[in-house]
């Protein structure tokens, strides 16, 4: 089981703070992504989106794992 | 030294407050961004930092441990603002210490330039005519 949470304004285009996905594991966070189009409000694609597992930034052939905390988000724009 | 936080705060004093736990300092640069009352064209009125909490905190972490690495520093002090903001209110407070300049200026710039690129925070401005939006991108700083 993964809990995944989406921040800012893929927050609000997604319609999810958070969301527990229980598909097949090991798999990439890209597949993650496709997989997860079926709940949003409209598809998104990849283009600027940013990837963090466990809350350290990795890229999209990450590998997934059980228990996994995965978080998409737009660039960031603090300081 | 890292924190958050979700009222005002005032940089100087936490630079004094953490320069007071320091010897042997010869130099100490720092940074305070304040927020502006206009972007792109049109007046600010306000503003919210989203923020990733956890990862935030380790974000800016590891960028300080970065800058204690790459300089010989004898200590680093960074505050983030979250939560609701308001024009000329303080977002971020980088500051450096070492025994010559040249340390200090350069991690200073480096932390500044590595938060804004790395830790997980997102500004929504509210305008003045009512309606509120994401900013997209940070300006380059250099």
């Amino acid at each position: 089981m993964l809990k995944i949470h989406f921040f800012a304004s893929l927050r609000e285009r997604t319609g999810h703070a958070t969301l527990t996905d229980t598909g097949p594991l090991p798999c990439s966070a890209a597949v993650l992504w496709e997989r997860l189009q079926t709940q949003f409000d409209a598809p998104i694609a990849q283009d600027a989106v940013m990837v963090a597992v466990n809350q350290h930034y990795t890229d999209w052939q990450h590998a997934l794992q059980d228990g996994d905390e995965v978080a998409f988000f737009p660039p960031v724009t603090g300081g | 030294m890292v924190t958050l936080h979700e009222q005002d705060f005032d940089p100087w004093a936490l630079i004094q407050a953490h320069q007071n736990t320091l010897r042997g300092y010869g130099a100490m640069a720092s940074f305070v961004g304040s927020m502006r009352d206009f972007n792109e064209g049109d007046t600010v009125t306000a503003m919210h930092l989203e923020h990733y909490p956890g990862m935030t905190q380790a974000q800016l972490e590891e960028i300080v441990q970065d800058g204690m690495q790459r300089w010989s520093l004898l200590g680093c002090r960074v505050a983030h603002r979250v939560g609701d903001i308001t024009p000329e209110q303080p977002i971020v407070l980088t500051a450096c210490w070492s025994a010559h300049r040249k340390e200090a200026f350069e991690a200073c710039r480096y932390l500044m330039e590595a938060l804004k690129s790395r830790a997980p925070f997102w500004k929504r401005e509210q305008l003045i005519d009512g309606t509120q939006r994401w900013v997209e991108k940070n300006t380059p700083g250099y």
